[in-house]
């Protein structure tokens, strides 16, 4: 099956500031994704990188198995809501549907005519004067009435209200649901991710620190805690992503996929939140201690 | 309008059960006390995302677990159908436990034992009385 | 993406057409009254045979206000046009970052960048020419009577020069938009950019676009020849009767010598004595009044000099009209080209 994405040491620059180093990234379709990283991590770059607002300074994207906006078919088959879902603020939501028309073959007008009316909006009235939780639900439905076969979504939720968060990502699910679509979403809060992601990448300080399965991803982590113990000293195995010590115990995050047998320690299954910060954690010590870049493993 | 699914379900983001599980356990508990019968269809995976706002795949994982436990079965196009409850005799039983339960509860917060209280004796009590089946 | 253009167009168009109509009602109702009295006062000129300055007067005297007004008009709709529609075209959408929403629609970037050039470059053109044809129009009787269309005050209203004038600051607008990436400056740029340009064609390029024809004659003593002070009462020049070629450009009309000086104050002062020791108010216009010893003056200056007229000729108009034409819309061109390629390679 073609991955959705698929970068190969994908790298962004501008003048001397690295958006994005070295990215290699294959995700498979038929996923949610969750894109995660702080702030200024690259995320935005990836994403933009990805639908054609962005060209790579070296390295190679492909996107549903062509180059990003290569052709206007190619745009056709991705749909995208870039951060703080920019609209046009002087015409109305009923001008929005006809710019989905006019500027998609694909478009599904009755679709989306009938969601607007599902979310109440009233067609006359100027995006510049909706919520911002409408804004996002307008931005979602011209994305998804294109009938894309990817939707990659630049901080969707990012400062909505926790009501609209939730229907959005209600009705972001319905239509994964109804129209088996792949989705790509990009966060800096893993909170809204979790329940709706099934495969995470994370981004710290423009470098890919993880990608893989979220289920494979939490069965191999775990977080040992026991006796004062070395890093260096664990088992080659077991790959540690993040130790702490007091002075006699040691918390170690490590990834393996075998087994913990030792006795000493006592283990405990991480949430994708402990995940995250581990290898946002690991990622901030490599920094300081410029350690060679850190294969992400699938 | 919802195709005559019976129940909804709810998602506990606190509990530290995964989602997945979440569900299988809410059919299987709902399987028990006889709100779901057989023949009734479950909820459909895009009514149960659109409501939970979750990942399809969660849903379909439940559903293919229940299938596997034999306790439903998908028909393409149209729905999952649950095919066996695990309600059984003990059915008739419930309505005098409930009371009798009711009754105790009242009985311990006349007491004055509080929330915390009443679920720690009640879940020590029953995993006393567990092991003691077991032995 | 046609559809599209025009809708974000729509209130700049509506705007547009509303003006053009308010202007089309105007000139049309004083336009047929200037016909009129066009036609009574060239009819009654014919019939007294009176002093044709009395008829011209009548209509160079009626509507001095649009008279005034209009060329005004004409000559600040373009760079409007570069203000309003050129500049925020682009600038717009990347300011509020609409353009993310554009270009992950499916539509190429340069057609997107082509259609709206398109639809409101042609829009601008009309718009302009539109304009210039109504003026042009309601001038013509005013220019029967007193051609002076070729004259650099008038040449850029009347003609098709606007249209080339509004494709470049267009062109422009849109271009500063691009590069500048926000539209205040880039409004403030392309009025910067448009009376430069202006400026420079006008008084650099246009003069020198043909050689202009030079003619040598003979000094006559007819109206307008005469003595003239310098405003600070020290230098004294000497007056070549006026041009009547109707609607030629003149550059220069001089009285000069053998060797191209002008006559000197010393020289004017000697050979012109009687004229200016004679009046009791100082000399600073034109002395026609034969008893004031000025034929003798007038026939020691002609005795030395002669007259020196540069022009294009009336022939020549459409020639001129043509290439400022097409010296703006050629940048214009060049300036859309600017903004294909900097779009495809540069903005991210």
């Amino acid at each position: 099956m073609t991955a959705v994405l698929d970068a190969e040491e994908l790298s962004k620059q501008y003048g001397r500031r690295r958006a994005l180093q070295d990215c290699t990234l294959s995700i498979p379709p038929g996923h949610v994704v969750g894109l995660v990283g702080p702030n200024g991590a690259g995320k935005t770059t990836l994403l933009h990188l990805a639908v054609g607002l962005l060209q790579p300074t070296s390295g190679t994207i492909e996107v549903l198995g062509s180059r990003p906006a290569e052709t206007p078919a190619q745009l056709g088959r991705v749909g995208f809501v870039a951060q703080e879902t920019p609209t046009y603020a002087a015409l109305s939501v009923a001008d929005h549907l006809n710019f989905g028309a006019w500027l998609n073959p694909s478009f599904d007008a009755t679709m989306a005519e009938h969601r607007i009316d599902e979310l109440g909006l009233d067609p006359h009235q100027k995006a510049g004067h909706l919520s911002g939780g409408q804004r996002a639900q307008l931005a979602l439905t011209l994305a998804i009435a294109k009938r894309p076969e990817l939707l990659i979504l630049d901080e969707p939720v990012a400062g909505l209200d926790p009501l609209a968060r939730r229907e959005f990502l209600q009705y972001l699910m319905e239509s994964v649901a109804e129209h088996e679509l792949s989705v790509i979403l990009s966060s800096h809060l893993v909170a809204d991710l979790e329940r709706v992601c099934d495969y995470l990448v994370v981004l710290v300080a423009s470098r890919l620190q993880l990608a893989g399965e979220v289920e494979g991803l939490l069965a191999s982590h775990h977080r040992l805690s026991g006796p004062r113990r070395d890093a260096d000293s664990m088992p080659s195995d077991q790959e540690v992503i993040e130790a702490s010590h007091t002075e006699r115990q040691s918390t170690i995050f490590v990834r393996s996929e075998s087994p913990i047998l030792d006795p000493a320690w006592t283990v405990e299954e991480v949430s994708l939140e402990d995940l995250v910060l581990a290898y946002m954690g690991r990622a901030t010590d490599a920094r300081g201690a410029r350690r060679s870049s850190m294969r992400p493993v699938q | 309008m919802n195709g005559g699914s019976v129940i909804e379900f709810h998602l506990d983001s606190r509990s530290g059960v995964s989602p997945y599980l979440q569900v299988v356990h809410q059919v299987r508990h709902a399987l028990r006390l006889g709100l779901l019968r057989e023949g009734d269809q479950l909820p459909t995976v895009k009514e149960v995302v659109a409501r939970l706002a979750i990942n399809p795949n969660t849903v379909l994982k439940a559903y293919k677990e229940l299938e596997h436990a034999g306790l439903v079965a998908a028909r393409p196009g149209i729905g999952t159908f649950v095919t066996r409850t695990l309600s059984d005799s003990t059915l008739a039983a419930h309505r005098p436990l409930r009371q009798q339960l009711q009754r105790w509860f009242g009985n311990a917060r006349r007491a004055g034992l509080d929330d915390e209280s009443i679920e720690a004796l009640f879940r020590d009590c029953f995993r006393s009385t567990l092991d003691e089946g077991v032995a | 993406m046609i559809r599209f253009a025009w809708r974000q167009f729509r209130v700049q168009a509506a705007v547009a057409a509303g003006a053009l109509v308010v202007i089309a009602v105007v000139l049309a109702i004083t336009g047929s009254h200037l016909v009129h009295v066009y036609d009574t006062s060239v009819a009654t000129c014919k019939a007294n045979r009176g002093s044709s300055a009395v008829c011209v007067n009548a209509v160079t005297n009626t509507y001095r206000f649009l008279q005034d007004a209009l060329p005004v008009l004409v000559i600040v709709v373009p760079a409007l046009i570069g203000i309003f529609w050129g500049a925020p075209l682009v600038a717009r959408e990347l300011e509020t970052g609409s353009c993310r929403l554009a270009w992950t629609q499916s539509v190429s970037r340069s057609r997107w960048l082509f259609v709206k050039l398109g639809v409101v470059g042609v829009s601008s053109m009309v718009a302009a020419g539109l304009l210039a044809l109504m003026v042009t129009g309601w001038s013509s009787p005013i220019e029967k009577v007193s051609p002076n269309r070729f004259s650099p005050s008038l040449f850029s209203v009347l003609g098709i020069a606007p249209i080339g004038y509004a494709a470049f600051a267009f062109a422009f607008g849109v271009t500063a938009g691009l590069l500048i990436r926000r539209t205040l400056p880039a409004m403030a740029a392309t009025l910067l950019a448009f009376v430069g340009a202006r400026l420079a064609v006008t008084y650099w390029v246009r003069p020198h676009l043909m050689s202009p024809v030079k003619t040598v004659m003979a000094l006559k003593q007819s109206y307008g020849t005469g003595i003239s002070q310098s405003s600070t009462g020290t230098g004294l020049t000497f007056l070549p009767p006026s041009v009547n070629i109707p609607n030629a450009w003149i550059y220069s009309n001089e009285v000069v010598n053998r060797s191209g000086h002008a006559p000197t104050t010393q020289f004017l002062q000697s050979a012109c004595r009687a004229v200016l020791s004679g009046s009791a108010a100082p000399v600073n216009h034109p002395v026609r009044n034969p008893n004031s010893g000025f034929p003798e003056c007038f026939g020691r200056v002609a005795a030395k000099f002669h007259e020196v007229l540069t022009y294009q000729p009336a022939s020549r108009y459409w020639a001129f009209q043509w290439y400022e034409t097409t010296i703006f819309v050629g940048a214009a061109l060049v300036l859309a080209g600017l903004c294909f390629w900097w779009l495809r390679h540069r903005v991210t």
